[in-house]
């Protein structure tokens, strides 16, 4: 059974009709990218799956793990392991970053029927993902997000990765605004991450992620349809030829 | 009859009682004051009976309608009764490690039974303003009354009339009183209208160092009314530190104010958190009368049910290069109502004036009600006045970023009004007061945002 399996989405938000009937499938162990130019519906896709209720669902099935994904609220995708690194992660000031991070933990851990850490615990597991992704320790202390820099506030979603283990992890054009250093570590984090239980739907613009993502998978989304489906070469064709020769492909 | 004499003739029923008390009050309780502080109360009910009550047709009391509290029967405590409450309900409303002294007052008067005042050292003078209305009169005469008038204001001049005691701190030059001091008022209103008149005095002279908490809540089973004024003097190059915490019951009454007189390079700050109350409302004014002086004025106010709380601020910049600083949140739930207003004035020849003015509330349900309104009057060229207020709701992309990440929506929620919450409360500087205020209304939130839910 593929962990994932998204049959004829369609998707809009305020009357504009953005996903198109979106067909894939992703099984566990695997790391499928999606790219496409911009207004294809990349961020819609990740919203939806991640429960963004102001994208309406206007038709379609995705089935997460044998569920209905549709139907889950956004924090019960999260306890079943469903992760977004947003593109632009809002900025909650007065939210402690580890506060934040250990209440989150504690939910999936509740829903699982695990225990929950306590604070001393809690903080020894974090350190522990710190020292796997060279991240500074002040990260810690900080309000969530508030005055991180553009290459921080990806580190921090990646860093929370780490830390939430989740089964299918969208990162949504997680590389942009990174420079190449932040890339590295940031692309570095992601692949410490992959076991053959867990998968990962990267969606990126530009190629060169690719590079240290390196995917199973390539999808091209265009005009909220997948139009070609390929190996990790095909990003490299994209990279040489741009989206254009696809324009007329129906979608699959 | 003309309508003006019919307006005339309830405002003169309505301070009827009060004037009635005021003449018990004069022939018995009030004959143990000094000859000037009758003098004071004379001014004051005189004033008071000029005035009348404010009605929403008064500008400053336009969204604040006091009809509630003009209907209570008025019963002014002008007598220290016997104190019915224990050391163990006083110990209820006390910060725990402060370390410094604590004066209790019970409907407005001095407990020394319930009161803990630590060894006065190098002059410093701490306790009953009724007791140094003999003891320290010269001291005491200088300041009382002359900073918060009662001329323009009824609540004012009614506690010019009716104050009995209250406390009196007076830091001499140069001395620094390291542990904070702690003014409780507890009111314990057996009858519905028993009216408490805390007037307090402090006094900071130049080069001193002071932090005062003054807390006001209730113990009694009826609705009270409190009329407070304190007065805060601050020397030259001083530094104090004042924070205000209401949380009387639900249906009792508060009014009061605070007037702080800064004098050149001295540094002021003050917080006021405000969660009782039917009724609150607090004129906080605040005069430069020097160059140099930095203040910063801190607030939140916490409303559900029917309550209105209303923050009436005066900032006057009489003086160049000094700067003020306001920072106040509210987040209302119910269908409560939150009042603010900010008044800046920047005088003329008050060059390299900073006043900096923001208002941010939360509304929690569709029928809580903000108004706020800055209201800047400046005749000098060379300033930087800024304002901002803003009403609205919680940030949805913050609550889908937290659920997310599998925090529930209502923990989310409960994060993010905790965190509007914590960010007024943090400028605390007096850390026990900061931390166990952060927790009450961490628990006092939490309730609140599941009654909204439930």
């Amino acid at each position: 059974m593929a962990l994932l399996e998204i049959r004829n989405l369609n998707a809009g938000i305020a009357g504009k009709h953005i996903l198109k009937g979106i067909n894939l499938s992703i099984n566990a162990g695997e790391v499928h990218a999606i790219m496409g130019p911009n207004g294809s519906g990349k961020s819609t896709l990740s919203q939806v799956l991640a429960g963004r209720k102001t994208f309406n669902v206007i038709s379609g099935e995705v089935t997460y793990n044998g569920k209905n994904l549709l139907e889950l609220e956004p924090e019960e995708r999260a306890h079943e392991g469903v992760f977004l690194a947003f593109q632009y992660p809002v900025e909650i000031p007065g939210v402690n970053n580890t506060y934040f991070l250990k209440a989150a933990y504690n939910e999936i851990r509740k829903h699982r029927g695990e225990p929950e850490l306590d604070a001393m615990d809690f903080l020894a597991l974090v350190k522990e993902k710190m020292k796997l992704l060279h991240l500074e320790q002040d990260l810690l202390n900080r309000p969530l997000n508030e005055g991180f820099s553009g290459g921080e506030k990806k580190r921090n979603e990646i860093f929370q990765m780490a830390v939430l283990d989740p089964k299918l992890a969208i990162l949504d054009e997680t590389d942009s605004g990174l420079d190449i250093d932040a890339l590295r570590d940031v692309a570095d984090g992601v692949n410490k991450l992959r076991r053959p239980d867990n998968a990962a739907l990267v969606i990126t613009h530009y190629q060169r992620l690719l590079n240290y993502i390196v995917p199973d998978f390539v999808h091209v989304l265009l005009n909220g349809c997948i139009v070609k489906s390929g190996g990790k070469e095909l990003a490299l064709e994209l990279e040489e030829k741009g989206y254009d020769w696809l324009a007329c492909q129906p979608c699959l | 009859m003309t309508t003006t004499n019919q307006q005339s003739i309830t405002a003169a029923e309505q301070t009827r009682p009060h004037l009635a008390a005021f003449d018990a009050f004069e022939k018995d309780g009030a004959r143990r004051f000094p000859a000037w502080v009758n003098e004071l109360r004379r001014t004051g009910i005189s004033r008071f009976a000029a005035l009348g009550f404010p009605t929403p047709r008064h500008e400053d009391w336009k969204y604040t309608n006091v009809a509630p509290i003009t209907q209570l029967p008025f019963k002014p405590v002008v007598n220290p009764l016997p104190v019915a409450l224990t050391a163990a309900d006083a110990a209820r409303f006390a910060f725990a490690g402060l370390g410094g002294s604590r004066l209790v007052f019970v409907n407005g008067h001095f407990a020394p039974e319930l009161s803990a005042i630590s060894k006065s050292l190098h002059g410093v003078k701490l306790g009953s303003l009724a007791t140094a209305m003999s003891s320290d009169a010269g001291l005491v005469k200088q300041h009382l009354g002359r900073y918060a008038s009662a001329s323009d204001h009824a609540f004012r001049a009614l506690n010019a009339a009716f104050f009995a005691d209250g406390a009196f701190i007076y830091v001499p030059t140069g001395v620094a009183v390291e542990e904070p001091v702690h003014l409780l008022f507890i009111s314990n209103a057996g009858e519905s209208g028993t009216a408490a008149h805390p007037r307090n005095l402090i006094v900071a002279e130049a080069g001193s160092r002071l932090k005062v908490v003054e807390s006001y809540v209730s113990a009694g089973s009826a609705p009270g009314f409190t009329n407070a004024v304190t007065e805060i003097a601050v020397g030259e190059g001083a530094n104090v530190e004042h924070c205000k915490f209401q949380d009387e019951k639900p249906d009792a009454f508060h009014v009061a104010t605070i007037q702080s007189s800064l004098t050149r390079d001295s540094r002021f700050t003050s917080h006021s958190i405000s969660i009782g109350a039917r009724i609150a409302r607090n004129d906080i004014n605040t005069v430069m009368t020097g160059e140099g002086v930095e203040c910063v004025l801190n607030g939140l106010y916490v409303a559900s049910g029917s309550q209105l709380v209303d923050h009436h601020m005066v900032v006057d910049h009489a003086q160049p290069r000094c700067a003020s600083h306001e920072f106040f949140h509210g987040i209302l739930g119910g269908k409560s109502r939150g009042v603010f207003n900010g008044k800046i004035f920047v005088r003329p020849g008050a060059q390299q004036t900073d006043a900096k003015q923001t208002n941010r509330n939360l509304l929690l349900t569709n029928d809580a009600t903000v108004d706020t309104k800055p209201q800047l009057e400046i005749f000098a060229d060379d300033v930087k006045c800024t304002h901002g207020a803003t009403v609205g709701r919680l940030d949805e992309d913050a609550i889908f970023y937290l659920r997310s990440r599998g925090i529930g929506h209502s923990a989310a929620r409960r994060m993010l009004t905790q965190a509007f919450a914590s960010n007024i409360l943090a400028r605390i500087g007096i850390e026990p007061v900061r931390k166990q205020l952060d927790e009450f209304l961490q628990n006092h939130l939490d309730a609140e945002i599941r009654a909204v839910e439930g």
